[in-house]
């Protein structure tokens, strides 16, 4: 594995499109903190851009990215490689250039401006975030072999989870507002990693007091040490278990 | 040193290859032809572990090659149509095949220089003509000094001066007494080469005769001649 995945990296870097994603992630942090006068507003601005643009670029670049590596693929599989090792490895190298594109973008910048704690965290969820939404990316491009199909699966995975998701849980809490689904709420963010991330950041800055009685819900469960790793530990859920699906599809898939 | 028994393949309804049963043991070079679509590449890729097979087994000394890969260093692959990542030079892959492979065994570039690839190294892969990846498809091929070589349609594509470099290299590799396996359309250029040959057709295997024994009972000294003969006594 460890032989592949430079290889991979360096034929990622070549591409540009991760500079470029480097780029634009950089002036999008660097002007949230020089707009906003307190570093706490200009940390909210930045975790609505990074939620938004983080997951869409990963899903679609390593969407694209791995039918484009399909000659790769077929090169080394006529070699003595294992195919669990030619897959983890593409998983690897496409999961560490996004996280390494996101931290030189957003990192340097929160590290200077904002709080320690909270800008950490941030960071940690960023990365995490990339490698979900790499893992479902995987899983979307090895269930077809056409490239557009598997390129629209991606969109529309994303399109859920960033846009679709929220509207459902909004319309289930104006259902359900006379009883007590508080709780209930708390397991329903864990559907979608982009709001367990969101709410993760949230309940860790000061606007958490506005956000009521959930809000307070909330705050009892993830402002825990406990919530707070078993938070962690559903977004690491929510990257081996879309990538192990699509691991052990591809082990018997026909090239 | 290859058997493969009772090996079928479906891709949905279409079945591309029956209950296939063959042995093919060293020292052999066995040319494997057909009509178009009649299961040869998708056999061929079975035994690379490319095509996962719906039936049956394949063996390679003496051991299944479900679920392993290690048996792969003993086989060189020359594609049909080489797809190699269009980014990386000719060098840069024939390197990282090198790294990825850290065989112990002494490197044959014979094939390299002979093609002259060397002065194309840095060429970007997307860039190549046909005839040239193929050329690139050749060297990996033959570069591992591996025990078995599976060649698909070797020398389509290639002009007539590459054809006869890689015709020559393929008896040289003969005479060191490897298992050689060709498909081919052309059949000509298989007279001198093979001591074997098998007949597909329409996933079935025909037949799988020793040349000599092709052309006693044909009475043909040229390979498609002596096909077309044994194709039409089974048919009578």
């Amino acid at each position: 594995m460890k032989k592949i995945i430079p290889f991979i990296v360096l034929d990622i870097l070549k591409n540009k499109t991760v500079l470029l994603y480097t780029l634009l992630l950089a002036a999008f942090a660097w002007s949230a903190f020089a707009l906003e006068d307190n570093s706490s507003k200009g940390l909210l601005t930045l975790l609505n851009i990074v939620l938004l643009t983080v997951p869409m670029v990963s899903i679609l670049f390593a969407t694209i990215y791995i039918y484009n590596s399909a000659e790769f693929i077929e090169l080394l599989l006529s070699q003595p490689i294992q195919r669990k090792t030619i897959w983890t490895s593409l998983f690897v190298g496409l999961s560490l250039s996004l996280v390494a594109g996101f931290l030189v973008g957003v990192g340097i910048p929160i590290l200077l401006f904002a709080p320690p704690d909270v800008g950490l965290m941030m960071l940690a969820v960023g990365c995490l975030i990339s490698a979900v939404f790499t893992a479902i990316a995987f899983l979307g491009a090895i269930l077809t072999r056409d490239k557009a199909k598997g390129i629209g699966i991606s969109i529309l995975l994303w399109l859920y989870f960033a846009v679709l998701f929220d509207g459902l849980v909004l319309f289930l809490t104006f259902q359900f507002s006379e009883y007590p689904i508080e709780k209930g709420m708390v397991a329903i963010s864990a559907l979608s990693p982009i709001d367990m991330a969101r709410i993760l950041m949230l309940l860790h800055l000061d606007v958490s007091a506005m956000m009521g009685y959930t809000g307070a819900v909330f705050k009892d469960f993830f402002g825990t040490i406990f919530g707070l790793f078993l938070s962690f530990g559903v977004l690491l859920l929510w990257i081996t278990g879309p990538f192990l699906l699509s691991l052990s599809r591809f082990k018997h898939k026909d090239l | 040193m290859i058997a493969i028994q009772n090996l079928s393949k479906r891709f949905g309804k279409l079945t591309v290859l029956n209950h296939v049963h063959l042995a093919c043991n060293k020292g052999e070079c066995i040319a494997l032809v057909g009509p178009n679509g009649c299961g040869k590449t998708t056999l061929i890729k079975s035994l690379l572990g490319m095509v996962v097979p719906t039936e049956g087994e394949i063996l390679f000394q003496g051991k299944s090659i479900k679920n392993d890969f290690a048996y792969r260093k003993h086989i060189g692959y020359m594609p049909q149509i080489g797809r190699y990542p269009e980014n990386m030079t000719i060098g840069q892959v024939i390197t990282m095949i090198k790294h990825l492979r850290a065989s112990e065994t002494d490197l044959d570039e014979e094939l390299l220089e002979q093609f002259d690839l060397q002065s194309l190294f840095d060429k970007r892969m997307g860039t190549l003509s046909g005839g040239t990846t193929q050329k690139v498809s050749a060297v990996l091929a033959f570069l591992f000094n591996p025990d078995v070589l599976i060649l698909d349609e070797p020398t389509a594509g290639l002009d007539p001066l590459a054809s006869e470099t890689l015709e020559a290299k393929i008896l040289e590799e003969k005479q060191k007494g490897k298992l050689i396996l060709i498909t081919s359309h052309v059949l000509s250029e298989l007279d001198d080469l093979v001591t074997q040959l098998i007949f597909m057709q329409d996933g079935n295997v025909v037949f799988h005769k020793s040349m000599e024994a092709l052309k006693v009972e044909s009475g043909e000294k040229k390979i498609a001649k002596a096909i077309a003969n044994i194709l039409k006594q089974q048919a009578a």
